[in-house]
């Protein structure tokens, strides 16, 4: 540990944050957030079919223009949705 | 009939071979009849670790494919007789000598025998793990307190449970306290936030791993050695008692800095 590191640390109001421990978590908690994305095909399939479930509780939609997919975001993964809307159910 | 255990990590280097000797040893110590199975084809160490390296006849492809009975396989180590065994792997062979099918034969055979088989995997998610894993029921995952060992043990997870061997233990290899108070380590609170496994024990970083390699000599028969001690924890663990886990600060206290002065002389 430098000196420098070390006195940073000690002036600093949230003395985990400045640690190389600290930053060794959160890279590992994004390395594994991306590794863990490479979801089963079948489980993605799933997905989709609840997603129509519910969504179609709501909403009539075009299940053939339907996507979903998994991207990676500079701070994480996100779960995109682009889903066409035919139609409102008022009675819902 | 045995159980059959496989000591896995993804990475390698971060101590498979240790592991798996001093498991293996600490389960005879608790007067288990144990076999040890090093599936690293090609690159074997195990025999190294536990000084057995001069008394290699036969090993497991010799096993396997019948060119000796696997009695005449197994090496006795003399410091637990007749309840403490190894079968080498092959150095010369090639990798792909074994399938996974006979590697499920050959620990169905040797569940019969002993109380335990603990199979040293090779690094890698190859063919050599997926022979490595055939046979098995439970797995020991090892990693370090660093960000690639961790990552590597995450992906291993996934493909243990992917091959129905569910809920794997982690050992956490090479910690060390003075760095983790500094900031400067991942904890062990750390790792068990970010990987979904229970934990079977965490052994310190030593001096004492270092010697007993230069040995052939487990270090889990060294009365004083805090990594021996460690490892004498995981297997009373493994063999189903409740121990709690060992404070690791004892080493700077000032009695045990004085004997490694004089031990150091």
């Amino acid at each position: 540990m430098g000196v420098n590191n070390a006195l940073s640390r000690f002036f600093s109001r949230d003395p985990e944050a400045e640690t190389t421990r600290a930053v060794a978590k959160e890279r590992l908690r994004l390395v594994l957030v991306h590794d863990r994305i490479d979801m089963s095909e079948t489980l993605m399939d799933q997905l989709r079919e609840d997603l129509i479930d519910a969504i179609g509780k709501y909403m009539e939609i075009d299940k053939s223009g339907l996507e979903v997919s998994l991207s990676r975001e500079e701070d994480g993964v996100a779960l995109v949705a682009s889903i066409p809307v035919k139609n409102i159910r008022r009675n819902a | 009939m045995g159980r059959v255990i496989v000591i896995t990590s993804g990475k390698g280097g971060v101590g498979k071979t240790t592991a798996t000797a001093n498991i293996g040893t600490g389960l005879a110590m608790l007067g288990k009849k144990v076999c040890m199975v090093d599936t690293d084809i090609g690159l074997r160490n195990l025999d190294v670790v536990l000084g057995l390296e001069n008394r290699i006849v036969y090993d497991l492809v010799d096993a396997v494919r019948g060119n000796c009975r696997l009695k005449q396989a197994l090496i006795k180590d003399k410091r637990y007789d007749e309840s403490l065994f190894l079968l080498p792997a092959a150095q010369t062979k090639d990798k792909t000598a074994v399938t996974a099918e006979q590697m499920k034969e050959l620990c169905e055979r040797l569940r019969e025998e002993f109380d335990f088989v603990v199979i040293d995997c090779p690094a890698g998610i190859e063919h050599g793990f997926k022979n490595a894993i055939a046979g098995a029921d439970e797995a020991v995952v090892v990693t370090t307190p660093e960000v690639s060992a961790v990552r590597d043990a995450d992906r291993i997870i996934g493909l243990l449970e992917a091959a129905d061997i569910n809920d794997p233990l982690l050992i956490i290899n090479r910690i060390r306290v003075n760095m983790v108070k500094h900031g400067d380590m991942m904890s062990v609170e750390d790792i068990l936030d970010i990987l979904a496994v229970d934990l079977l024990g965490i052994v310190p970083d030593d001096d004492a791993i270092v010697i007993s390699a230069n040995k052939g000599e487990p270090t889990v028969l060294d009365d004083d050695s805090r990594p021996g001690r460690a490892f004498r924890n995981i297997a009373r663990r493994i063999n189903g008692e409740e121990v709690p886990l060992m404070g690791l600060d004892e080493k700077s206290g000032f009695m045990s800095r004085l004997k490694y002065l004089f031990k150091a002389e």
